[in-house]
């Protein structure tokens, strides 16, 4: 479904992606694990077109969407749904101003069925009565769980998740998990989370690549990554400070 | 000497750049106000912030403006028996100088620090990001309503200054100064021509995109967390104001050489 090709960026002279080659498939959870500041984010955003690659593809269906102007990647983007890392959700509006924002703004539904879709999405997320709150009111949790309403409030085919987990608790992290899974089971939605939490990745993962020095150096199922021999990806899975990687 | 140079260079560099994409954010924003759809709600929440909420301090600072105007003119005007001007004096200066500049440096202060402070907020926390994920192009959904809100409320704001900038002037000048109030009003309609008024407006609407223009922009490409946020804001209020009043100057050589 999304295919990357040999995608390279760098900021101010640092290589950041340097030749990232993945397939990810429809239907299914992939996970991207790797140290902070190794590029996932930027990767993420390249997928999304927020950001354009010094050179490389990504193939949506065998569109070449680094190629896209602005109009073109927009219909694209009506595909995705994405979930931020900080929630990115918008604090002037309410909740359900929130969600009902890309429908707002894309359809030309009645309010009242807008209102019904914006319910039935919290709903599935786990949230009811909170409509009317603002983000700020809200917990890590619930802020998260409202963001991921707001993603699929569209019924994209793809949604992508940027550190779900990222500054919850441990029991929250395993709801955000369940979250996942569930709704990725109901929607039959392509899942892309890229993600340091190596319990979340072994709990949602259909396939995982691991990406190191801007390079994806691993790619296989979570059975096959905890098989692996390679010793960069062992490291990282175990969490050990002493290997090939070297702490800065 | 090679360390001036550099500097000098790196200034000029800068220069070119901000200006550069100053201009095509606006070019930008300018272009998107003729793509539907268009949403009028976001335009007049705009509106009512820089225009509605703004209202009360321009009030304020127009109407002592035109106070200590009336007083000072009067001293100089007296030395001469000239107090019958004291009026027309208030009068331009209000319309021609100080009613557009003190708008545009007071909505600076109020309108345009908090604009670059909520775009910059939104930046840092990637909500710019999220309505471009969206498909919601950030430029058209959140700089052009503020640009077209402060082309449109500042030369508003400047009338009410303008207008309580001559009432201040007249209760200074008629109330404690005794001036007969037949010659302030009378020596005021003799002075003060319509363009006097149109030309004062027509800076306020360069004032007003001046002014969110720096906002927007300084707002939009604000980096770095809480600190980026608070550089964009005070970069907002400093060169903003400076522009208003380098800007004045060329308007007013412009309009009023004559």
């Amino acid at each position: 479904m999304i295919e990357i090709v040999d995608l390279k960026k760098s900021f101010n002279g640092k290589k950041v992606l340097d030749g990232v080659n993945l397939k990810i498939e429809r239907g299914k959870i992939t996970v991207i694990i790797g140290r902070s500041g190794e590029g996932k984010s930027v990767l993420l955003k390249h997928i999304i077109g927020l950001l354009k690659p010094d050179s490389g593809s990504i193939y949506l269906d065998g569109i070449d969407i680094t190629k896209l102007d602005e109009k073109e990647l927009n219909r694209i983007r009506r595909r995705f749904g994405m979930l931020f890392q900080g929630s990115a959700l918008f604090d002037s509006m309410t909740v359900e101003e929130n969600v009902a924002f890309p429908l707002v703004e894309h359809t030309d539904l009645p309010m009242e069925e807008i209102r019904a879709v914006v319910r039935e999405k919290l709903r599935l997320v786990g949230l009811v009565g909170v409509e009317k709150m603002m983000p700020a009111d809200l917990s890590g949790g619930m802020k998260k769980r409202v963001a991921l309403a707001r993603a699929i409030a569209m019924d994209p085919e793809i949604v992508l998740f940027d550190e779900p987990t990222t500054g919850l608790d441990p029991i929250m992290s395993d709801a955000i998990a369940r979250l996942i899974l569930d709704t990725q089971r109901n929607l039959h939605t392509t899942y892309v989370v890229i993600t340091h939490d190596i319990p979340l990745t072994y709990k949602i993962a259909d396939c995982v690549a691991m990406l190191h020095q801007g390079k994806i150096i691993e790619c296989g199922t979570v059975e096959e990554i905890r098989r692996t021999s390679n010793p960069v990806v062992r490291q990282f899975l175990e969490g050990r400070a002493e290997g090939p990687i070297k702490v800065a | 000497m090679t360390g001036i140079l550099e500097y000098l260079g790196r200034l000029a560099e800068g220069l070119v750049l901000h200006t550069g994409r100053m201009g095509t954010m606006l070019f930008q924003a300018f272009m998107w106000l003729f793509v539907p759809p268009f949403k009028f709600r976001n335009l007049f929440r705009q509106m009512e912030f820089v225009g509605v909420k703004s209202m009360f301090v321009v009030i304020l600072t127009g109407s002592f403006t035109g106070m200590v105007l009336a007083l000072q003119s009067y001293n100089a005007l007296r030395r001469f028996g000239a107090e019958s001007l004291v009026g027309p004096t208030v009068a331009l200066s209000m319309t021609r100088e100080l009613g557009p500049v003190l708008t545009g440096l007071m909505v600076t202060g109020r309108a345009g620090s908090a604009m670059a402070t909520e775009l910059g907020t939104m930046r840092v926390t990637e909500q710019i990001d999220a309505l471009a994920a969206m498909a919601v192009n950030p430029i058209k959904y959140l700089v052009t309503p503020r640009l077209l809100a402060g082309v449109l409320m500042l030369p508003v704001l400047t009338v009410i200054a303008d207008f309580v900038g001559i009432v201040g002037g007249y209760v200074i000048g008629v109330r404690v100064l005794n001036i007969n109030p037949g010659t302030f009003i009378g020596r005021i309609m003799d002075f003060v021509k319509v363009e006097d008024i149109f030309n004062g407006l027509i800076k306020s609407v360069f004032f007003g995109l001046i002014l969110t223009l720096v906002a927007c922009y300084n707002g939009y490409h604000a980096s770095g967390g809480a600190e980026g946020v608070g550089r964009a804001t005070t970069v907002t209020v400093v060169l903003s104001s400076v522009l208003i009043l380098v800007f004045d100057y060329f308007l007013t050589s412009i309009m009023f050489s004559s």
